[in-house]
Parts: structure tokens; C-alpha cells; sequence
């Protein structure tokens, strides 16, 4: 048998994560002292570094390498860049909050280093089993910071829920998986197509694969009927890790739909449509109208997170009709720039519960921010971006993420899954305009000032205002998502 | 024509400046605010002027044209222009700005800036509605236009202002995410275009025009609004702050009334014949019922509320008749209605402001504290019931006689406006100026001040000047409107 040195140069970011990952842990168990500043400020670099390894290692072609394992391809490493810059500024943002709570151990930005390598590990992945792989190391990761507040009992309650759901939807995938193989006779996504386009593979026991990988993504991308940990969860986490697990994960999740859905099952995508639909109208459907119940405004960003990744998934669902893939990548990409307005957003809102919270408060409710206009009227003007780009009202970077999508599937036919998805977009515009409304219609309960570091009144500024210019500006955007899935399909 | 991007200057400046006032911060600098936004709201008119003096009337095409790409991954284009039937909206918007910048002057104690910045924020983004030739354009300033008026609503309204800012909001929401979807399929039916020009020539199908027809009609029916879906209007009227009545009344509701001219009628025609009789139904039903609402009503801005809600009515009666009278008195109606309307609200906010109270049976005898007062009021409440030699008559005349013409009973209902109008208007006037002076408050009312006076003056100046001479503004929508009808008689199908 040879032996044959796998090409490691278009793995090289994930290589250097792992490595500092590594070099993170050993540095802060010898210098205590300094290790928490350390870790931070080392975790950031990594994090910048790798993109920029990242954009140095991307090529206009697919790399395949680790025989066929793993690939470089340009949506691989778009969602790679945008999976730093989302940790990076939930880390940026998190750090006072952390340290506020004694928390801000070392082990947290080695554990959020190690999630970031689990993602890129999933959207590189070419082949179920680094698919998983990555899948586990990022939950893991997740579930560990969950809890990492180890005297809440919220915490850990959530974390605990967390981590069973999340095992049992790791089980479900896995399961899924097999029968894939099972039915193919592979777990690399090409071959998993070629053996069902060849129709050589057992249509029923795919079929059944395919209903457990679906029920799989649609845990991790927190839809609906797979919602139910995501509100306890958010709740449950320290704000901080809440913002992590609302942002780059979601990129994960979509690369793992798209890798395992249309590269994969492409040829199936008619029996995953129609599942997909349903989830994406009960998602709306039920976060949209969740949300307008709840006083708990981590509760009520989780159903709209949940409503969010049921109207990504309408993109996803759009792209072929009868067989007929010209629509595929606009709507695809379409998805994706849902996707990552999507998490462009949440970091904004979480990043404003975190402005408001401080040693002793946590800024959980509605009601924490009322009268926040008269507070900071600037954080209150970011704060109503987020909220009417959320609610998907121009200019801002919502709408034309709702534009998009709709587009699509008004283009594919489905006229009532628009018309249903408009009507209940409207009810979900309500909720939005309660916050609004506390902001800006009531007196405010707390009056003391906002005080925060500087880095993340900077950040969050920066964040709130391309909130305002992307929607202003969306060709930038829309173009690189679909550039970087054109290189892809 | 000239190469000075004018629409562009009537949107951004109102904007930008408005961005310029919200950063004078507290109420600190209330005063520079102040000053900056009339500052900011004159040269907003002002930019506007020459969009009248350079019209040239003989064509109807779009006119101070301003095309580049704005999204090509959508085709979406930053595609400006005017014809007859939007240049004066632009203009009356401008105006009707330094009105309510000038109303708001006192009064407003209270984040004196952001009330400034919002009105101007807002007559910019509306400004956008009136020129826009994109359908994405036309949407986007449509619903931007929603937020600026939901702070105003809800932040310097009256005590129920919550409840109302949000009942404006979703209603008028539910209708523009209806209408998104007709834009998308037109989008998709002509190819990947969002021009409205290109969608007045495309060849559409009976069943796909009827449900594009129904998607405008819902989003413009909520705007303009037409009955049974107007029940936002009036508690959006009794809860905002006077100068959010008066853009509420004066501009906001022309928007939907123009969207059926701009979208509805050329873009789906047959539709628009076929349905015609529904719009004349729910039209008839305003001006009738609505006017006897209004009889009813205890406050007066309620009562105002109500009677915009019939003279709309009369604009898209006017609209759906399909003849050059009716659809041009119907414009000249929506240009009367601002100023009309506007100088109602002012009216009321002059009251409002010294009693505190909008209660008809609060009032009584005003006449005596406040000649110069009840002299304007009086004229403005002549010129809502639609008494000749003021802008309301002219248009109202024009409608009824395009009425007749197109069918004598549709003509006669829409007559009963004439005396419903001046019932409630008139009674009200009664009310409020006559009689004995009703109690304290009232005895001790103080005249109209220079700045009050000035304002009203001016809105009386337009509303005799139209009344009496309204060639200068039928000239202008002359070509566009006989354009329009002449595209609405070819069938699509």
C-alpha cells in the first residue's frame, strides 16, 4: 500500500486554527497570570490571521484533498470569512460581559477557537464523516459554553438541554448518513449523486436517509418541528454565548444544507423541497407567532431567529422546479445572503443586550430598554436599524434579504408560499415594533448611563450603520454570495 | 433641460438635512435645530420650484429623467422622473414642509430635533415615492416612509398614541408586502425588469391582472384610505401631533391615490375596467357614508379625519371613471385636499395648542376672542365643504360632471358630498366659532401670533388662488392625463 502525503495547502487555515487552538491552551496553563488578556487578544489575532491564510489559499477552482475529504472551493471559504468575522466581533463584544460575570476564563476563546474549527471543518467538508465530524466539534464547543457560567442553574439547565437534543439530533444525522451509504454505497457528496442519478440506488432506504439528514439540518438550523431547544437555550446562555450561537453556526448550518442537500441529493431535491417547505411555513409561522408573546427579548430574538432560518430555508427550497435548475443559483444565493444578513443582524441585537447589561444586570427583557432614546439616543437609533431591518422594511439590509428570497420563489411558482410568508412576515413586524415602541414611546425605567467599553460602542456603531449602508448598498453583497456559489454548484 | 439632478436634490436634501438637525442632539440646541430645519425645508422647496418652471407641458413623458444602476444583480435601477400627475406632488410636499416645520415651532418642546429631522427625513422619502420609475425605488421609499411617521405618532402623540402608531404601521404594512409580490411577478413576467415603463407596455393575462389589480388595491386602498379599510386613518389623525395630521392628511394619503395612477391603472388596464365598478362602489360608500360619519363626530380632528377620508373617496371615484374631467379634477382634488386639509389641522392645532382639548362641545364663541382666527377658519371650512371660488370646488365640480358623464345616478351620490361637506363642515364652524363664549378657556384665548398668522395666510392664499385661477395646475397634468386614459383604453390582453 502506498503512502501518500495529502496536499495540505488548501487545508492550511483549519491546520493553523487547530495548531494555535493548541498553542492557546499550553500559553495560558503556564502564564496564568496574564492568560486571560492573552488568550483574548491571541484568539482575535488567530482569527484574523486565518482569513487572511484564507483569502491567500482560495482558488477560483474546487481543491479536493485527504483523498477527497475535504474541499477548497470559493463558497467554502466566503462562509469561512464571513464564520471569523462573526466570532470575531461576537468574542469583541462578549469580553466585557464576560469579564463583568468572572467568566472570561482562558478555556472560553480556546473553546469558541475550537467551535470556529468545527465550522470550518463543515463547510470544507467533502464527505459525510468530516461533515459530522465538524458538526460535533462546533456542538461540542457550544455546549461547553452554554454551561460555561457553571453557578447558574439556567445555565446549565440550558446547556443540558442542549446537549441532549443536540446528541440526539447528531444520532438522527448520523443515522440518516448511514442509510445514505446504505443506499449509494458512499458518503462522498459526488459519488452519493453520481450512484442516485445512475438510479442505482435503493430509493426507499434513501428516502428514509434523507428524512433523518433533513431532520438533522433542521436542528441545527433551529426550524421548526427541531425548534424547541433554540429558546430555551438563548434564554438560558450567558448573553455573550447566546451571540455566538445565534451568528456564525447559522453559516455552518447553511453550508451543511447546501453540501449535503444539493450536492449530494440533488436529484432527490423534489422529495426535499416539499419537506423543506413545510418546516419553512410552520418555522415562520410559529416564531413569527411566538415571538409577539414573549418579555423576555432573548426569547423573543430566538423565535425570530427561528422565524429567519424558516425564510432562508424558502431560498433554499426554490431552486428547482420540475427538474429545471435554471433558477438554482439565484435562489441559492439568494439563501445565502439571507443567511448571512441574518447573522449580520443578530450580532447587532445580541451585541445591544450585551451594551445594556452590566456587572450585576442583565438586560433580558423588553423592558430593559425602555426609553432608551432618552438614555443614548444614538444606541437607540442602532437599535431601531436592527429592529425594522429584522422587520424587513427598506433601507436596510432585511429588506433586501426578504427581496431576495421572495424573488426567487415568486420566479419558481410558488406564489401562496410568498403571499403566506409576506402575511406572516406582517405579524412579525409587530413584535419588532414593540421594541421600538419601548425605546422611543416610554420613559425610561433605569436612568443610569450606558457605560461600555469603547471597542464595543465602536463595534456596535460599525455594525448598526452596515446594517443602514448594506441595504443601502446591497450589490456588494449579493454579488460575492453569488460568485461564491457560482464556483460551487 | 438642465443637467442639475433636481429630484435627486428635492429627495436628499430633506434627508440629509434632516440627518444634519438629528446630530444638533438635545433639546439644548433646540433653537439651532429649529432654524436649521426651516433652513433646510426652504431650500427643499426651493430646489423644487425650478421642477415646475422648467416643465414643459406639451409632452407627456417623464421628464428630469435620472437613470443608473442602483442593484444589477436585480436589475434595479435609481431611475427618477416627473410627469404631469407627480411634478406638482413634489412641489406640494416641499411646500406643505416648511408648514409643518413652522407649525411644529413652539410647540414642540420635546426632542425638538428629532421631531424636525423626522418630517424632513419624511418629505424626502416621499419625494422618492412621487419621482420613483423603479418598482423596487417606489417600494423602497414607500415603506421607509412608514418609519419617520411611526415615531412621530407614537413618540409626540396624544395618549393613545401607541395603539394608533401601530395600527398605521401594520395596516399599511400588510398592504406594501401584497404589492411586493405583484412587483416581483411583474418583475419576473417582463423578463427581469423593475421599470414602470416597461411594465405599462407589457401584455399580461385577465387572471394575472385582476390578481396584480387586487394586491395594488389592497396596498393603495389602505393608503389612500378607502373604505372599509380605513380605520387607521382616524386614530392615526387624533393621535399624532398637528404637523403629523397635516402630512398625514396633505401628502400620506395622496400616496396610495397616486400609486392606482402610476400602478393600477396603466399597468393592469383591463383589470382596472373590470373592476372598475368595485372601486365606484367602495368610493360612493366613502363619500356618502363616511360624510354622514362625519356629521357625527365629537372631535374635531376626528371630523377633519373623516372628511379626508370622503374627499379620497372622491379622488378614486374620479380615478375609475375613466374620463379626462374626472381623472384631472380628481388631481386637482388631491392638490386642493393638501392645502385644505393641511390648514384644517392647523386650524385645529392653533386651538389645540391654547385650550388643549380637540372636543367640539369645549369650544363656543371663539369668534370673540379670536377674529383673525375665526376669518381663516372660516374660509378653510368653506373651501372643505367646496364653496366655488376655492380649490375645493374646482375639483369637486370636475368629478361630479366626469360622473355624470359616465353614468347620471353614480353622478348624483357623488353630489350628496356637496351638501354632507358642508354640513359637517359648516356645523362644526358653528360650533366651535359662534354662540356665546362657552367658558373660561375660551375667554381667555389669544389671537392668532405673526408666525401662526403667516402660515395660514399663506395656505389661504393657495386655496383662493386655486379656487380662482386653477389653469396653472390643469395645464400641467393635461398631456400626462389624456396620455393615461388613452393607454388605459388599449387592452392589454
Amino acid at each position: 500500500m502506498n503512502f501518500v502525503v495529502p496536499d495540505f495547502y488548501p487545508a492550511a487555515a483549519e491546520i493553523f486554527v487547530a495548531v494555535m487552538a493548541l498553542v492557546i491552551m499550553l500559553a495560558s496553563t503556564f502564564a496564568r497570570s496574564i492568560a486571560r488578556s492573552l488568550a483574548y487578544y491571541t484568539t482575535q489575532a488567530t482569527l484574523i490571521a486565518a482569513a487572511f491564510i484564507t483569502i491567500y489559499t482560495m482558488q477560483g477552482e474546487p481543491v479536493y484533498t485527504f483523498s477527497n475529504l475535504f474541499i477548497s472551493d470559493l463558497m467554502g471559504s466566503f462562509l469561512k470569512l464571513m464564520i471569523y468575522f462573526a466570532t470575531a466581533i461576537a468574542l469583541l463584544y462578549g469580553r466585557g460581559y464576560l469579564a463583568d460575570r468572572k467568566i472570561d476564563k482562558p478555556e472560553y476563546y480556546l473553546l469558541a477557537l475550537l467551535m470556529t474549527l468545527g465550522m470550518m471543518v463543515m463547510v470544507s467538508a467533502n464527505h459525510m464523516l468530516p461533515m459530522y465530524i465538524g458538526l460535533e466539534m462546533m456542538s461540542l464547543a457550544l455546549y461547553t459554553m452554554v454551561a460555561f457560567d457553571r453557578d447558574s442553574a439556567r445555565s446549565t439547565e440550558a446547556a443540558m438541554k442542549y446537549f441532549v437534543l443536540g446528541a440526539l439530533a447528531s444520532g438522527l444525522l448520523l443515522y440518516g448518513m448511514s442509510m445514505v451509504y446504505g443506499a449509494t454505497g458512499s458518503l462522498e457528496f459526488s459519488a452519493v449523486a453520481q450512484s442516485i442519478y445512475n438510479q442505482a440506488a435503493n430509493q426507499t432506504v434513501l428516502t428514509f436517509g434523507l428524512v433523518f439528514l433533513v431532520a438533522g439540518i433542521c436542528f441545527k438550523l433551529g426550524v421548526v418541528p427541531f425548534h424547541m431547544w433554540v429558546p430555551d437555550v438563548y434564554q438560558g446562555a450567558p448573553t455573550a454565548v447566546t451571540l455566538m450561537i445565534s451568528a456564525a453556526p447559522k453559516l455552518a448550518a447553511f453550508a451543511m444544507a447546501v453540501r449535503l442537500l444539493i450536492w449530494a441529493l440533488f436529484d432527490v431535491a423534489e422529495e426535499w423541497q416539499g419537506m423543506l417547505m413545510l418546516v419553512a411555513v410552520a418555522s415562520i409561522a410559529l416564531g413569527n407567532l411566538a415571538a409577539i408573546a414573549q418579555q423576555n427579548i432573548k426569547r423573543m430574538l430566538a423565535y425570530s431567529g427561528i422565524s429567519h432560518m424558516g425564510f432562508m430555508l424558502l431560498g433554499l427550497l426554490a431552486g428547482v422546479v420540475d427538474g429545471d435548475r435554471h433558477f438554482a443559483l439565484n435562489a441559492y444565493s439568494s439563501a445565502m445572503f439571507y443567511a448571512v444578513a441574518y447573522v449580520i443582524m443578530s450580532l447587532a441585537s445580541f451585541g445591544m443586550l450585551i451594551l445594556l447589561s452590566r456587572a450585576g444586570f442583565e438586560a433580558e427583557n423588553i423592558d430593559d430598554f425602555k426609553g432608551l432614546n432618552r438614555r443614548s439616543p444614538w444606541f437607540a437609533l442602532m437599535m431601531l436599524f436592527v429592529m425594522f431591518s429584522m422587520a424587513g422594511v427598506p433601507f436596510f439590509i432585511g429588506f433586501f434579504a426578504k427581496l431576495a428570497v421572495l424573488q426567487a420563489v415568486v420566479a419558481a411558482g410558488y406564489f401562496w408560499l410568498a403571499v403566506v410568508a409576506v402575511l406572516l412576515s406582517v405579524a412579525g413586524a409587530f413584535y419588532y415594533l414593540r421594541v421600538v415602541k419601548v425605546m422611543y414611546f416610554d420613559a425610561p425605567v433605569d436612568e443610569s448611563p450606558i457605560h461600555a467599553p469603547a471597542e464595543v460602542r465602536v463595534m456596535l456603531s460599525a455594525n448598526g450603520i452596515a446594517i443602514a449602508a448594506l441595504g443601502l448598498a446591497p450589490q456588494m453583497l449579493m454579488s460575492l454570495c453569488a460568485y461564491a456559489l457560482l464556483g460551487s454548484l | 433641460m438642465t443637467d442639475i439632478p433636481l429630484l435627486s436634490l428635492a429627495i436628499w436634501v430633506p434627508i440629509l438635512g434632516g440627518l444634519l438637525v438629528l446630530a444638533t442632539g438635545s433639546d439644548r440646541n433646540a433653537p439651532l435645530a429649529r432654524m436649521l430645519a426651516l433652513a433646510v425645508a426652504v431650500v427643499g422647496f426651493v430646489v423644487t420650484i425650478p421642477l415646475y418652471t422648467g416643465f414643459d407641458t406639451t409632452t407627456s413623458a417623464m421628464q428630469f429623467v435620472e437613470l443608473s444602476s442602483w442593484v444589477p444583480r436585480f436589475n434595479i435601477n435609481y431611475h427618477l422622473g416627473v410627469d404631469g400627475i407627480s411634478v406638482l406632488f413634489v412641489i406640494l410636499n416641499a411646500f406643505i414642509t416648511i408648514m409643518v416645520v413652522m407649525a411644529g415651532w413652539k410647540v414642540i418642546e420635546d426632542r425638538v430635533a428629532q421631531y424636525m429631522a423626522a418630517f424632513l427625513i419624511m418629505s424626502g422619502l416621499m419625494n422618492g415615492i412621487f419621482s420613483a420609475l423603479d418598482g423596487v425605488l417606489f417600494y423602497v421609499f414607500f415603506e421607509a416612509s412608514l418609519i419617520p411617521l411611526y415615531l412621530i405618532i407614537g413618540v409626540w402623540g396624544g395618549p393613545n398614541r401607541v395603539y394608533a402608531a401601530i395600527k398605521f404601521f401594520l395596516y399599511t404594512l400588510l398592504g406594501s408586502l401584497l404589492m411586493l409580490i405583484a412587483l416581483l411577478y411583474l418583475f419576473m413576467q417582463s423578463g427581469g425588469s423593475f421599470s414602470i415603463l416597461d411594465w405599462h407596455q407589457l401584455p399580461l393575462q385577465m387572471e394575472p391582472q385582476i390578481l396584480i389589480f387586487l394586491a395594488f388595491l389592497i396596498a393603495f386602498g389602505v393608503k389612500v384610505p378607502m373604505w372599509p379599510v380605513h380605520t387607521w386613518l382616524p386614530d392615526a389623525h387624533v393621535e399624532a401631533p398637528t404637523g403629523g395630521s397635516v402630512v398625514l392628511a396633505a401628502i400620506a394619503l395622496k400616496l396610495g391615490a397616486y400609486g392606482f395612477l402610476r400602478f393600477s391603472l396603466p399597468i393592469v388596464p383591463d383589470a382596472s375596467q373590470e373592476l372598475a365598478w368595485l372601486i365606484i362602489t367602495l368610493s360612493l360608500i366613502a363619500v356618502v357614508y363616511i360624510g354622514f360619519v362625519a356629521l357625527v363626530q365629537a372631535d374635531m380632528k376626528k371630523l377633519v379625519a373623516y372628511s379626508s377620508i370622503s374627499h379620497m373617496g372622491f379622488v378614486t371615484l374620479g380615478f375609475f371613471i375613466f374620463n379626462p374631467m374626472g381623472v384631472e379634477g380628481a388631481l386637482v382634488q388631491m392638490i386642493s385636499h393638501g392645502f385644505v386639509s393641511g390648514a384644517m389641522f392647523l386650524c385645529i392645532g392653533v386651538l389645540y395648542d391654547r385650550v388643549h382639548s380637540r372636543q367640539i362641545a369645549d369650544y363656543g364663541g371663539v369668534v370673540h376672542t379670536m377674529p383673525k382666527f375665526a376669518a381663516f377658519f372660516m374660509l378653510f371650512a368653506m373651501a372643505n365643504s367646496g364653496l366655488p371660488a376655492t380649490s375645493g370646488f374646482v375639483g369637486e365640480f370636475m368629478v361630479i360632471l366626469g360622473a355624470v358623464q359616465f353614468n347620471f345616478w353614480v353622478g348624483f351620490c357623488a353630489a350628496i358630498t356637496l351638501i354632507l361637506g358642508a354640513a359637517y363642515s359648516l356645523w362644526m364652524y358653528k360650533r366651535v366659532v359662534f354662540g356665546k363664549v362657552a367658558n373660561k378657556h375660551v375667554a381667555e384665548l389669544e389671537d392668532l401670533n405673526s408666525r401662526e398668522f403667516a402660515f395660514l395666510a399663506i395656505l389661504a392664499f393657495c386655496v383662493l388662488a386655486m379656487g380662482l385661477y386653477p389653469y396653472p395646475f390643469t395645464e400641467v397634468m393635461h398631456a400626462s392625463v389624456n396620455e393615461l386614459l388613452r393607454h388605459v383604453a388599449v387592452s392589454k390582453l
